[in-house]
C-alpha cells in the first residue's frame, strides 16, 4: 500500500468542503477521482500531497505519515500535475530540468541532465527538447508539464484533470503514456476526471466524490448508472461498444437530455 | 522510478554555454564602459592614464596629482554608484517581477520610491532641511542630508512594512501585494504634493531637486553601505534562483515541487524593497530602470532564472553607467540628473526590443 487516507477532513474557513474521506491505492494502480464541478476533487488531490492542510485524519505515503515529512520530502514521493501550466521563455528541456529542484542541492549534476534527457526519451519527445514553452501547444505543455512531474522520480502522481484542455488524440496519448508509466515503474497515479469513458478505459480504479464524501469506491463494477445519476444528477445508459463499456448520458425515455 | 539511461544531450550543452556567453559579454561591456565613463567630462582623461591610476601607480606630475584626485573623489564614486544603483535596482526588479507573478513588477511597484519622496519632502518641509545655494555647479543644496536620508529611508520601509502587514493579512497574494503598492504609490504622492504646496519656494526646489535620482550625489561611505546592500541582496537572489523558476511556472506546480511559495514571496519582497529603500534614500528615484532591464534582459537572454538574475543586474549596471555618463556629456559643462536620461536611453531601446520579440 502505497497511499491510504482515513478521516480525511479539510475545512475552507470553517466550511467543510471534504470529511470523512478514506481509500487507499497499491503500486501500479491508477485511480479516478470523479466527481461534479465544485465538489472538491481538485482539493483532495492538493490535500494528498501537501499543498493544502488537512484538518483532520491521516494520509500515510509509503509508510511514513504526510504530517512528519518536509515539503521537499514529499516532493521526492509525489510529482504534481496541476490543471493550469504557466509557460515562459525558457526551453522544454529547461522546464522539465525544473522537476528535479527537490534533489537539487546547490545546482544541478550531469545526473540530473541525464534523468531529464531519458525521460524526453520515454516520452517519444526528444523533437521538443529545445523548443521555447511559450510557443507550445496545450498538448504539448501538458507532456512538458508530465515530464517535469516524471523527473522528481516520484512513487505517486498526482494529476488535476491531465485532458481538459486537449484534443481527443492527445487525450488518449497522455493517458495511455500515464498508465503504461504506472504499470511499468510500479508506481500509482491518482487523477481527476470529467469523462467517465476515459476513466473506465485508463483507470483501474475509481472515487465518485459527492457531498464532500466519498460515494463509491471500487473497480469497474462501481460505475452504474444508479451511482452515476446519484452523483452527477443524470440519467445515464451504460452499454458495450467493441467489447468497451461506455457511458452515455441521457435515457431512452429523453434521449437528449436537455429536459431534465 | 529511476532514469538514468539519458545522455548529456549537446544542443543542451551548447544553448548553456551560449548563454554563459552572454553573461561574459556584458561583463566586459560593463567593464568597457567603466573605464571609459571615468575618462570622458569636463576634464578628458586618457583611457591608459585612468587605468594607471585606478591600479595605484604613484603620480608624477601635478596633472596626475589632479587626475588623482578627479577620479578618486569624483568620477570613480560616481560611475561605482551608478554600477550598483543600476544592478541594485534591475535585481529588485526581476525578482519582483517573478514573485508577483506581474511583468510590472518593480521596486517601485510597491509605492517604496513615492515613500522615499515623501520622506524627503517631510525632512525638508516640515523638518527645515533643505535651503538654497548660490553656485553654478550646485544650485540647490540640501543642508542636512544625512537627516533627509535617513527619514527617506524610513518611510520606504513604512511602505515596505505597510504591504507586508496587508498580505500577512491576506495570505501573501501577489495580486494584493501589487494592488497595495498602487494604493500606497498614490497616497504617498498625494503627501508629497500636500507638502509641496505649502512649502515655500526654497523648500519646493529642494524636494523637486531630491526627487530628482543623481548617483553624482554618494560618497564613499554610502556607496560602501549600498555596495554591501546589493552585493547581499544579489547573491541571496542567486542561491534562491530555483524558487524563482518554480513560482514562474505557477504556484501549484511550485507547491508541488516542495517549495513554500508565501515564504519565498514574502522574504524575496522584503530584500528587494531593502534594496530599493537604500538606493533611493542616498540617490532619489531613479525610475525606468528597474522595470523594464529585466526584460530587456529577458528578451535576450529568456526568462530562466538561473541566466536572468546575472543578466539583469549586469545590464541594470550598464544602463545606469551608460545614461550617468551621458548625462555628463550631453549638456556638458551642466550634469544632468541621470534619472531624467535612463527613460531618454532606456525607452527606445526596450520598444525596439519589444517589437524585434525574443531573441532565437
Amino acid at each position: 500500500m502505497i497511499l491510504s487516507v482515513e478521516e480525511l477532513e479539510f475545512l475552507y474557513r470553517s466550511r467543510k468542503i471534504l470529511h470523512e474521506i478514506a481509500f487507499s491505492i497499491e503500486e501500479g494502480e491508477v485511480v479516478a477521482i470523479l466527481g461534479p464541478n465544485g465538489v472538491g476533487k481538485t482539493t483532495l488531490l492538493k490535500c494528498l500531497n501537501r499543498i493544502l492542510r488537512p484538518k483532520g485524519g491521516t494520509v500515510h505515503l509509503d509508510g511514513n505519515d504526510l504530517f512528519d515529512l518536509g515539503t521537499m520530502e514529499i516532493a521526492r514521493i509525489i510529482g504534481y500535475v496541476p490543471q493550469r501550466v504557466e509557460t515562459g521563455r525558457l526551453t522544454a528541456f529547461d522546464a522539465v530540468l525544473l522537476g528535479r529542484r527537490p534533489h537539487i542541492k546547490w545546482d544541478i549534476t550531469e545526473k540530473d541532465l541525464r534523468i531529464v534527457d531519458s525521460v524526453f526519451r520515454l516520452l517519444s519527445m526528444e523533437k521538443l527538447r529545445m523548443a521555447y514553452i511559450d510557443e507550445m501547444s496545450g498538448g504539448e505543455l501538458q507532456k512538458v508539464a508530465i515530464a517535469r512531474s516524471l523527473v522528481q522520480e516520484p512513487k505517486i502522481l498526482l494529476l488535476d484533470e491531465p485532458t481538459s484542455s486537449l484534443d481527443l488524440r492527445n487525450q488518449v496519448e497522455i493517458l495511455a503514456i500515464i498508465r503504461q508509466i504506472v504499470l511499468e515503474h510500479g508506481i500509482a497515479a491518482v487523477m481527476t476526471m470529467h469523462d467517465l469513458n476515459q476513466a473506465l478505459r485508463y483507470a483501474d480504479r475509481f472515487i465518485f466524490l459527492k457531498g464532500g464524501k466519498v460515494h463509491a469506491h471500487g473497480g469497474a463494477e462501481v460505475i452504474t448508472p444508479q451511482v452515476i445519476e446519484e452523483v452527477y444528477g443524470l440519467p445515464v445508459v451504460i452499454g458495450e461498444v467493441a467489447g468497451m463499456q461506455c457511458v452515455v448520458p441521457g435515457s431512452p425515455e429523453v434521449p437528449f437530455a436537455h429536459n431534465l | 522510478m529511476h532514469f538514468a539511461k539519458g545522455a548529456v544531450p549537446e544542443d543542451y550543452l551548447a544553448y548553456v554555454r551560449r548563454k554563459y556567453f552572454w553573461i561574459l559579454g556584458g561583463l566586459l561591456l560593463l567593464f568597457f564602459m567603466f573605464i571609459y565613463s571615468i575618462s570622458v567630462g569636463e576634464v578628458e582623461i586618457p583611457l591608459y592614464k585612468v587605468m594607471q591610476t585606478l591600479l595605484g601607480q604613484k603620480p608624477v606630475t601635478k596633472w596626475d596629482v589632479g587626475v588623482r584626485s578627479i577620479i578618486w573623489n569624483i568620477r570613480l564614486p560616481q560611475a561605482l554608484a551608478a554600477i550598483v544603483a543600476g544592478a541594485g535596482l534591475s535585481v529588485a526588479g526581476v525578482v519582483m517581477q517573478s514573485i508577483l507573478r506581474n511583468p510590472l513588477g518593480s521596486p517601485f511597484t510597491l509605492g517604496i520610491s513615492n515613500a522615499g519622496a515623501f520622506g524627503a519632502a517631510v525632512s525638508v518641509v516640515v523638518l527645515g532641511t533643505g535651503k538654497i545655494q548660490s553656485t553654478v555647479a550646485d544650485p540647490i543644496m540640501i543642508n542636512n542630508p544625512y537627516l533627509t536620508t535617513i527619514v527617506a529611508f524610513f518611510f520606504c520601509l513604512l511602505a515596505t512594512g505597510i504591504i507586508l502587514l496587508i498580505s500577512r493579512i491576506r495570505a501573501s497574494s501577489p495580486e494584493v501585494m501589487v494592488l497595495a503598492g498602487v494604493a500606497l504609490s498614490s497616497l504617498f504622492t498625494a503627501g508629497t504634493m500636500f507638502l509641496q504646496y505649502f512649502a515655500d519656494d526654497t523648500q519646493l526646489a529642494a524636494v523637486v531637486f531630491w526627487t530628482f535620482g543623481d548617483v553624482g550625489r554618494v560618497n564613499w561611505l554610502e556607496l560602501k553601505i549600498m555596495t554591501c546592500v546589493v552585493l547581499f541582496a544579489t547573491i541571496f537572489f542567486i542561491i534562491n534562483r530555483w524558487d524563482y523558476n518554480a513560482i514562474d511556472a505557477g504556484d501549484e506546480t511550485a507547491k508541488g515541487l516542495g517549495i513554500n511559495v508565501e515564504r519565498v514571496r514574502l522574504v524575496g519582497m522584503v530584500i528587494a524593497a531593502l534594496v530599493s529603500a537604500v538606493i533611493v534614500s542616498f540617490l532619489g528615484v531613479i525610475g525606468f530602470v528597474g522595470l523594464v532591464c529585466p526584460h530587456m534582459a529577458r528578451r535576450v537572454i529568456g526568462d530562466d532564472q538561473r541566466y536572468l538574475i546575472p543578466g539583469s543586474t549586469l545590464l541594470g549596471g550598464i544602463l545606469l553607467l551608460a545614461s550617468d555618463t551621458a548625462a555628463r556629456l550631453i549638456v556638458s559643462p551642466y550634469v544632468l540628473p541621470v534619472s531624467i536620461l535612463t527613460a531618454f536611453m532606456g525607452a527606445p531601446i526596450f520598444i525596439y526590443l519589444l517589437l524585434r520579440g525574443y531573441k532565437r
